[in-house]
């Protein structure tokens, strides 16, 4: 075996032992931001905030069941969009789980609004699969088209829902 | 107007909050898997065209045996801890191939007649450890099981310990006392499954106590002293370890069972006194003992002065002491891989002579590798043991966390002294590089290691059942008849 070749094998072995060892850091990087921030904004990325909102849901099964899927309407909206605000393009699947807006961590969709309250608003399916939206006592409070929510309400399909500076709507 | 917001920047991070360690990265660690098995074989090719310019014969079947051990092993994993940790099979599948790649390599070396035949016999062991690694994840299913067994867990431990003393059993191998002959098998190193034991004595016995050993303490000179009475387990596992030490002369598993203890301890009550008396508590002892017992004595001589056991081993001295020149060897052998080593097969580590492939694997690393190579080696061991705390960080219950620490801090010393110990930073003790190193116990123990570890990084990982319900929303819950 000439002497090229072997310097060039023991060369090439150590640099496939150190990738080895720089994937293995790749992987535990991905591993600590395990809590993936997308900035928003950005249509590209809405479609991954999407799946992780869909992900984030893995809700009380309680909450999961379709109530009585078949019964939804042909209307039946099945994604929420956000249409004005720092958010916009944000779209969330909509599959019968309760999402909830305000400035908590933990919300659905976190809002970053000052007039926004940390627990503002959820919207929730009803038996028969109809969303409502649902004002949690929020400070400057929920609105629907033009009008201030005070009880639960049900949503039609494109109807501005404005929390602070965000408007969002349920699309088919 | 991004240059507006950027100036923002603290309004900026704000946004959606996706799941959190939601996938179980089970692909993640089958691709690094499959690149654990490729590395090891490319090893293997490289060995025999430097040594006999041809692929070596046996290359398809010692790649396709690593490759069906690493299969099965993420086979198990997929099916019995979904969401264990992505990183630690493939490390531990890498560094066992290596060992073999250099075992076989040693095999091959016209100096070493003695075990010509100890890579397939390596496999073998391999093979048994990742089976019981199954063993450990299938019939494991829940590692807070172990918390039952703390006290039989020490008396196993105590048991396996003292059984190299026993009479008829034990077998004295140069000088240390820490085989067991079993009639038609060969020998064992009850001292590797001790480590495991041990831990899961350890962990279920600090879980219970550690708030009396670190609440009940006395402030001085900023160190929290514990309780005279407090002190009693701490004592007691430093007169067993120096009880290993006198017995069966072996520094290095008298420093492990130690070294795990006070590890734990401080992760348990967060004194860092415990380390101070850890540290010289094993001074004394190491020191005491030293001065009386010739094995460790040759030891120290060896770490202190090499060269002059190099020279009385080469004259022939006799004066009832075993002069080795393994150690001066094996600085030889690290000295002249130099940076980038002299490449797979083409070194001398051979010289070191007996324990070239188990206790001095890493001379021959180091010559052949270089310090490149061994820096590697060294960084997978320490990702492997990253790992295991990062699982013990994860964990959310403090039995399974002490027991993670306390395994990958047994296997983070067990790295140390075996690696400080052939590089000379330490005097030398008889350990065996895990996974790396010839030696079946070893091999097994170690998977069972990282088995344990994986049960507990897959309960850790494993995304909680119910996320906590938003307390709002719990009020509102719109109760339906169904």
């Amino acid at each position: 075996m000439s002497e090229l070749t072997l310097t060039v094998m023991r060369l090439g072995f150590l640099a496939v032992l150190w990738l080895f060892v720089i994937v293995a850091v790749q992987v535990i990087r991905s591993d600590l931001f395990g809590t993936r921030v997308t900035q928003r904004g950005s249509r590209r990325e809405a479609g991954r905030q999407q799946q992780q909102a869909a992900a984030a849901r893995q809700a009380p099964p309680q909450q999961r069941q379709q109530p009585a899927g078949g019964r939804r309407g042909r209307n039946a909206p099945t994604k929420l969009v956000v249409t004005e605000g720092t958010l916009t393009g944000t779209t969330v699947a909509l599959q019968g789980q309760t999402i909830t807006l305000g400035r908590a961590h933990d919300s659905t969709i976190v809002l970053d609004d000052d007039y926004a309250s940390s627990r503002h608003a959820r919207i929730y399916p009803d038996r028969d699969g109809q969303w409502i939206v649902e004002d949690l006592g929020s400070t400057n409070g929920t609105y629907l088209d033009r009008s201030r929510l005070t009880t639960p309400t049900p949503i039609a399909l494109g109807a501005p829902i404005r929390i602070g500076k965000t408007v969002i709507e349920l699309r088919k | 107007m991004s240059g507006t917001n950027t100036s923002h920047s603290p309004t900026h991070h704000t946004s959606t909050i996706g799941a959190i360690g939601a996938p179980s990265r089970r692909n993640t660690e089958l691709a690094l898997l499959v690149f654990a098995v490729v590395i090891p074989v490319f090893a293997y090719a490289n060995v025999g065209l430097a040594l006999n310019d041809s692929v070596p014969p046996g290359l398809l079947s010692y790649g396709l045996g690593l490759g069906l051990l690493a299969g099965v092993g993420h086979l198990v994993v997929r099916k019995f801890a979904p969401y264990a940790d992505p990183l630690m099979l493939p490390l531990a599948t890498l560094l066992n191939g290596l060992g073999l790649v250099v075992i076989w390599r040693l095999d091959q070396s016209k100096r070493l007649s003695n075990y010509a035949e100890a890579a397939p016999r390596q496999l073998l062991y391999s093979a048994m450890g990742v089976a019981l690694l199954a063993v450990v994840l299938i019939f494991l299913k829940d590692h807070r099981v172990l918390q039952r067994y703390t006290y039989i867990s020490m008396a196993g431990a105590l048991f396996l310990l003292i059984l190299p003393l026993v009479p008829g059993l034990g077998a004295n191998i140069y000088g240390a006392k820490i085989w067991i002959k079993i009639p038609g098998l060969g020998t064992l190193q009850p001292g590797e499954f001790a480590k495991i034991a041990l831990a899961v004595f350890f962990a279920g016995y600090l879980m219970v106590k550690r708030d009396a050993l670190a609440l009940a303490s006395r402030r001085f000179m900023g160190l929290y002293l514990p309780r005279g009475r407090d002190l009693g387990p701490i004592l007691v596992v430093w007169v067993i370890s120096i009880l290993i030490l006198v017995f069966e002369t072996d520094l290095g598993t008298s420093l492990l069972f130690f070294g795990m203890f006070v590890i734990m301890l401080y992760v348990a009550t967060e004194r860092t006194s415990w380390i101070v008396f850890g540290l010289l508590m094993s001074a004394v002892g190491a020191v005491g003992v030293a001065s009386f017992e010739p094995h460790i004595q040759t030891r120290v001589q060896a770490w202190l002065d090499p060269m002059r056991e190099f020279d009385l081993s080469r004259a022939g001295v006799q004066d009832g002491i075993v002069h080795s020149e393994q150690a001066m060897q094996a600085l030889w052998a690290f000295g002249s891989g130099g940076t980038l080593g002299t490449g797979l097969g083409q070194g001398n580590s051979d010289l070191i002579g007996f324990a070239a492939n188990s206790d001095f694997i890493l001379a021959t690393f180091g010559e052949e590798l270089g310090l490149a190579g061994v820096m590697a080696i060294l960084l997978l061991y320490g990702l492997i043991i990253e790992r295991g705390v990062r699982t013990a960080l994860a964990a959310r219950d403090p039995f399974g966390k002490l027991l993670a620490v306390g395994l990958s801090g047994a296997f983070a010393l067990q790295v140390f002294v075996v690696a400080g110990g052939v590089m000379g930073l330490i005097p030398l003790t008889g350990m065996t590089l895990p996974f790396v190193a010839y030696g079946g116990s070893s091999v097994i123990a170690n998977w069972a290691l990282i088995g344990i570890l994986l049960r507990i990084s897959d309960t850790a990982r494993r995304p909680a059942p119910a996320p906590a319900a938003n307390p709002d929303a719990e009020m509102t819950q719109v109760v339906r008849p169904s």
